[in-house]
């Protein structure tokens, strides 16, 4: 079943007195319970795509049906309410949370908003998303900044499930995690994926993140979406010059006698 | 290879922590080395770098010693830095022509139309396209990874025998960051210089360094030649980081193929 279904999404910026074009024509379309990964290096229009598809920045022109509804028509009391549909996980986003606050009240904080749980039991249904994202429920009284970077962002995934979405944006989410925090990170969305059917677009610079998670894999350059397919057809037979890019990009542990020989 | 600088016992504790953010650190530094210093973060990797250039905070408390074979080095003469975001060891309302210069003409004596020719040999040997035009632009009318490079060409504008790069490519994307690696391991080889390279890719690591020295929470885990360290880990964690690297012919995460 077809979830969102982007066409012909456009967005330039004036930057220095120059138009810059940061999506040109982007198409995609993502079904319930699947994974594309959006590929690409800076400035190709990828965390645009991510932004404007969570109403962060509005489109130039084209259309987004998201469940359904057209999504970018959408806006007020209405469009805070569909929100708890979509949600989304940037690098680091409670890094920019007031310090203050503590892991209950974040995430608390969207159960009260879309009123999701009666007052009375949001403190369980905190302690049960705590659970779910590997966390011990004592956790809630912590404040953000007592907890570490790993931690943060599966408070941040703990706070995006709490509206029970149909969609998650996740932009850059794993990159500022060291490698073994980076794995479980990863293992959580997949592990969350298969019990709730949550549909992910997932962007990154990183293919060997996307080959990781992803169902399909799309490739940005220069705002456009240069090339798509299966994951495992886009990273073993890449065709456009930004995906054999990001393919050779990806560092090989060498000097091992190992597990990646080719 | 002749060690540049011994380092003994040197342990770093910064102002108001009571814990060590480096402590017991033993090793060499081989002239003409490219060393990669590998940890994840807390590991003390970089109080490292910025204890070997001598770029600490005020305040640091540093036990220990560090024996440089040529004598105490100049920070910006006999070393260059390279820091992790460009954006931030640039001055934004200066000349990039003007940041480049600055070093070779305070370290090097040169004039000012001296500098300058300086800086465009610099810019060119970074390939920057179009260096003479460059020399005047400004650091925001540059990408990221062209300005990690003119920080590279500034960096080494003076001519520093030993060139520490701290996660130089971690804020750049992945197709940069090859790139980057790839001109620093040039420049490397043309100069003769050493190279130290902090980073938390021990993969990224094991594509140019001679040696790599594996940090855990202040302290030093493991060091030997890349194709050894690689091959046979002495340290469990050397193993758990290896064990945890992921690339494209690793198993993927998810059940089905696709849908």
């Amino acid at each position: 079943m077809t979830l969102l279904d982007v066409k012909n999404l456009d967005k330039r910026y004036a930057s220095g007195g120059r138009t810059v074009t940061a999506l040109d024509g982007v198409s995609l379309t993502l079904s319930a319970g699947e994974t594309l990964g959006l590929a690409g290096a800076s400035g190709s229009g990828k965390s645009t795509l991510a932004r404007l598809l969570t109403r962060l920045v509005p489109a130039d022109a084209g259309t987004v049906r998201f469940g359904g509804e057209d999504w970018l028509a959408l806006s007020g009391g209405e469009l805070r309410r569909r929100r708890a549909r979509m949600q989304m996980v940037f690098q680091d986003v409670l890094g920019a949370f007031n310090p203050r606050a503590t892991v209950g009240s974040v995430i608390e904080d969207p159960l009260r908003i879309h009123d999701i749980v009666p007052k009375a039991g949001r403190g369980r249904e905190v302690a049960a998303l705590l659970d779910r994202v590997g966390l011990p429920a004592a956790y809630a009284a912590r404040s953000i900044r007592d907890v570490s970077g790993g931690q943060r962002q599966r408070i941040a995934i703990a706070r995006a499930i709490a509206t029970r979405p149909a969609m998650i944006v996740l932009d850059e989410a794993v990159s500022a995690l060291d490698v073994s925090l980076r794995e479980k990170v990863l293992e959580l969305l997949v592990a969350l994926q298969e019990e709730s059917g949550i549909a992910y677009l997932f962007v990154s610079h990183d293919l060997a993140v996307l080959a990781a998670v992803s169902h399909r894999i799309a490739v940005m350059d220069a705002g456009r979406i240069v090339e798509s397919g299966p994951a495992a057809e886009v990273i073993g037979n890449p065709q456009s010059p930004a995906a054999r890019a990001l393919v050779g990009a990806v560092p090989r542990l060498i000097g091992q006698e190992d597990r990646n020989a080719v | 290879m002749t060690a540049l600088c011994e380092i003994r016992q040197l342990a770093v504790t910064y102002r108001g922590e009571t814990m060590s953010a480096l402590k017991d650190i033993d090793l060499d530094i081989l002239g003409g080395e490219r060393l990669a210093i590998i940890g994840e973060s807390g590991s003390g990797k970089s109080t490292f770098a910025r204890a070997l250039a001598g770029l600490l905070p005020d305040g640091a408390a540093v036990a220990g010693s560090l024996r440089w074979s040529a004598g105490q080095p100049r920070a910006g003469r006999d070393i260059g830095f390279v820091f992790q975001d460009p954006s931030a060891s640039l001055n934004p309302v200066l000349t990039i022509g003007e940041q480049v210069a600055e070093g070779a003409r305070r370290h090097l004596g040169l004039s000012r139309r001296q500098g300058e020719a300086r800086a465009l040999e610099m810019l060119e040997r970074v390939h920057i396209p179009d260096p003479a035009k460059a020399l005047h632009a400004f650091p925001h009318q540059l990408s990221g990874g062209q300005r990690q490079r003119v920080a590279i060409a500034a960096a080494l504008a003076a001519r520093p025998g030993l060139l520490i790069a701290d996660e130089p490519t971690s804020a750049l994307d992945m197709v940069v960051q090859v790139e980057i690696v790839a001109l620093l391991d040039e420049l490397v080889r043309e100069g003769g210089m050493t190279l130290v390279f902090v980073t938390h890719d021990i993969a990224l690591a094991s594509g140019f360094a001679d040696r790599v020295a594996i940090f855990r929470d202040g302290m030093l885990v493991e060091t030997g030649a890349t194709g050894k360290v690689l091959a046979k880990p002495q340290a469990a964690y050397t193993a758990a980081l290896i064990a945890s690297h992921r690339d494209l012919a690793t198993p993927p995460l998810i059940h089905e193929a696709g849908r």
